[in-house]
């Protein structure tokens, strides 16, 4: 971690902690908050895979979603330990995590895409057709809440309990990117041939930043499903990897923190869409596009180029 | 309007049926599906031979196909052959429109950025598909009325006749163009190389809203012939593109013949599969095989492995 990091992490860790006093702890906005964070989480890994990697994922859908059933098939059926069940699904993730990105990881640019997207539909389909465990399309109900000494959890406790995770997590990788990890990662993304001259194993630790994503992806899973305590397979489709993939590139892949900005728009858009009634998918879509096409580099990378061009304007009117 | 809530299966199955008889139906089934794969497949092959580009919304081509001609032909009550024509004609626009508003202003774009842009246009499209049409799934009656055939114990759909011969026009219709049209070559020339193509004077970015726009009126093509077996809505896009880049893979990446007989092996493997080992499986297939080309054999079954180093991957 660098010095640059510790004021926007001191920012948001305060933030979320006054948050359910200041805004008065209303259900709704704890909840958004709620899922930012636990969509924050997943973005944060595949940040790490694309922005640091160089590669591409359009399947973290189904590890969040092996992360929802380890949790919800375990607690629900077999009566185990939430936390358990918590590890039991981040344990399942990264052995498919290893398991599919040892070969898929060696294919570049669209391939890799293809390879994911393949991949995720295939365990969205294998949620749909296990009925006897994963209860089918229609669901899977009556995951419990989280308990804490007796206690539920529940309300802006949750909150603080998801948004505890993300602040790890997140010191987490930005401590992984400063170490010798981040190095060689940085070194694969500007050119693996260059790396793996100067003795980087790139295979190597492309898998591993693609397994230490997958992790967060079931972490994230795990939370959701106790939040909701309904899961079904609708929620781990194709189009929820495309959207976690939007929300990385949208915020900007140059840092984590893009990825945490982009999560954050993603997530509150369609709240203020909802005006739109039928066009929200529409106007999300024109969003997507505009943002692409004149903020390439995301949202995060775009502000700081028109602050900068700003300032630059500025200090020449001046002279 | 007709709007109905399941489609009807792509066959009506006889209650009585010999195991020959039953291999029969499923192999035109597939070759129905195959079909459609096969012409999603050429799409892609079309514009990535032209640009490098894997166009991800080139399912949503097929989908607003099959929308749009039922807009002509129930709501405007226009007879087919000039709604058919109409709906390439307009999906056509839609696709050099995606090229000059999306794709060129991007130039130099890493392929990460590339993938992204056509995914966004694949929910941009859906979006506008929701919008008009909403969520239902539409019907469009058979090109031909009639009762089905029965050829072996089998009976078979006259759409199915429609589909294969469509598809082999379009296959030998392109087939033709690239062989022995001036502006089929330029495409394959700038295929082969960009940079070579442009010094003999072939005018490369029309030649990328050409691939844009013919690979959307393939597209549109299959929609339309694909709608009166399986229905259409506004979601179909996705699994239709994942399914059309397997048969590409498969095929060779860039093998304009490779991906189409891929496409006809995918659509059968997908039918015996959902006959004979389980429905709720059978999209699965084509993924399967996708994920095996792609961790044995990248170069496909019908690409060199030597191209295949070649290309921008």
């Amino acid at each position: 971690m660098s010095r640059k990091d510790f004021w926007p992490l001191l920012f948001i860790t305060l933030g979320i902690a006054v948050f359910p006093i200041v805004a008065g702890g209303s259900e709704y906005s704890i909840s958004l908050l709620v899922f930012l964070g636990i969509n924050g989480l997943t973005t944060m890994g595949l940040s790490l895979l694309m922005g640091y990697a160089g590669q591409i994922s359009l399947g973290h859908a189904a590890f969040y979603g092996i992360g929802a059933y380890s949790s919800g098939i375990l607690t629900t059926k077999y009566s185990i330990h939430p936390l358990i069940a918590f590890l039991a699904g981040i344990f399942l993730s990264a052995i498919v995590a290893f398991l599919v990105g040892k070969p898929t990881l060696r294919l570049r640019g669209h391939y890799m895409a293809v390879a994911t997207l393949g991949f995720g539909e295939i365990l969205f389909i294998l949620f749909n057709e296990l009925s006897p465990l994963t209860g089918g399309p229609s669901g899977l109900s009556g995951i419990p809440a989280l308990t804490f000494l007796g206690q539920p959890i529940e309300g802006s406790a949750y909150l603080y309990l998801v948004w505890a995770f993300v602040i790890l997590v997140l010191i987490f990788s930005l401590n992984l990117i400063n170490s010798r990890v981040g190095r060689a990662l940085r070194a694969v993304h500007g050119s693996e041939l260059a790396a793996n001259a100067m003795g980087v194993d790139a295979s190597r630790y492309k898998v591993q930043v693609f397994v230490v994503s997958a992790i967060y992806a079931s972490m994230a899973g795990s939370l959701y499903a106790h939040f909701v305590t309904f899961i079904s397979p609708s929620s781990f489709s194709l189009m929820f990897s495309i959207l976690l993939l939007m929300m990385v590139v949208i915020g900007g892949t140059s840092t984590i923190w893009g990825s945490l900005l982009g999560a954050a728009v993603l997530t509150l858009l369609p709240e203020y869409l909802r005006a739109f009634e039928d066009f929200d998918v529409l106007v999300y879509g024109i969003i997507l596009m505009v943002v692409l096409l004149f903020m390439p580099q995301g949202i995060l990378e775009g502000l700081r180029g028109f602050m900068e061009r700003k300032r630059g304007s500025q200090s020449k009117s001046h002279e | 309007m007709s709007r109905t809530g399941i489609g009807p299966s792509p066959i009506d199955f006889p209650t009585k049926m010999t195991f020959t008889s039953q291999l029969i139906q499923f192999l035109f089934t597939g070759l129905t599906l195959g079909s459609i794969y096969a012409m999603v497949a050429l799409g892609f092959t079309m514009i990535y031979n032209a640009t490098g580009i894997i166009n991800l919304a080139q399912g949503e081509f097929v989908m607003l196909g099959g929308l749009v001609i039922v807009f002509f032909t129930m709501i405007l009550k226009i007879p087919l052959p000039i709604g058919f024509a109409l709906t390439v004609t307009l999906v056509t626009l839609v696709g050099a429109l995606f090229e000059r508003l999306a794709i060129q202003p991007l130039k130099n774009a890493s392929v990460i950025t590339l993938i992204i842009i056509t995914l966004a246009g694949s929910i941009l499209f859906r979006g506008l598909a929701m919008f008009l049409w909403g969520k239902d799934p539409y019907a469009l009656p058979p090109f031909s009325g009639g009762n089905p055939w029965h050829f072996m114990g089998a009976s078979l759909q006259p759409q199915i006749f429609w589909i294969l011969v469509i598809t082999v026009l379009v296959v030998c219709g392109t087939a033709f163009f690239f062989n022995r049209t001036l502006v089929g070559k330029a495409m394959t020339a700038c295929a082969f190389n960009p940079l070579a193509a442009r010094l003999v004077g072939i005018d490369v970015q029309r030649m990328v809203l050409l691939s844009f726009a013919l690979s959307a009126a393939i597209g549109a093509i299959a929609g339309v012939i694909i709608t009166p077996i399986t229905l259409m809505d506004y979601e179909r896009g996705p699994l239709l593109a994942l399914k059309g880049f397997s048969a590409m893979v498969l095929g060779g990446l860039g093998s304009g013949a490779g991906s189409i007989i891929a496409g006809f092996i995918i659509g059968i493997l997908e039918s015996l599969g959902a006959g004979l080992i389980s429905s709720g499986y059978k999209d699965a297939i084509a993924l399967l095989v996708l994920l095996a080309v792609l961790w044995v054999k990248p170069s496909g079954l019908f690409g060199s492995a030597e191209a295949s180093e070649l290309k921008k991957f």
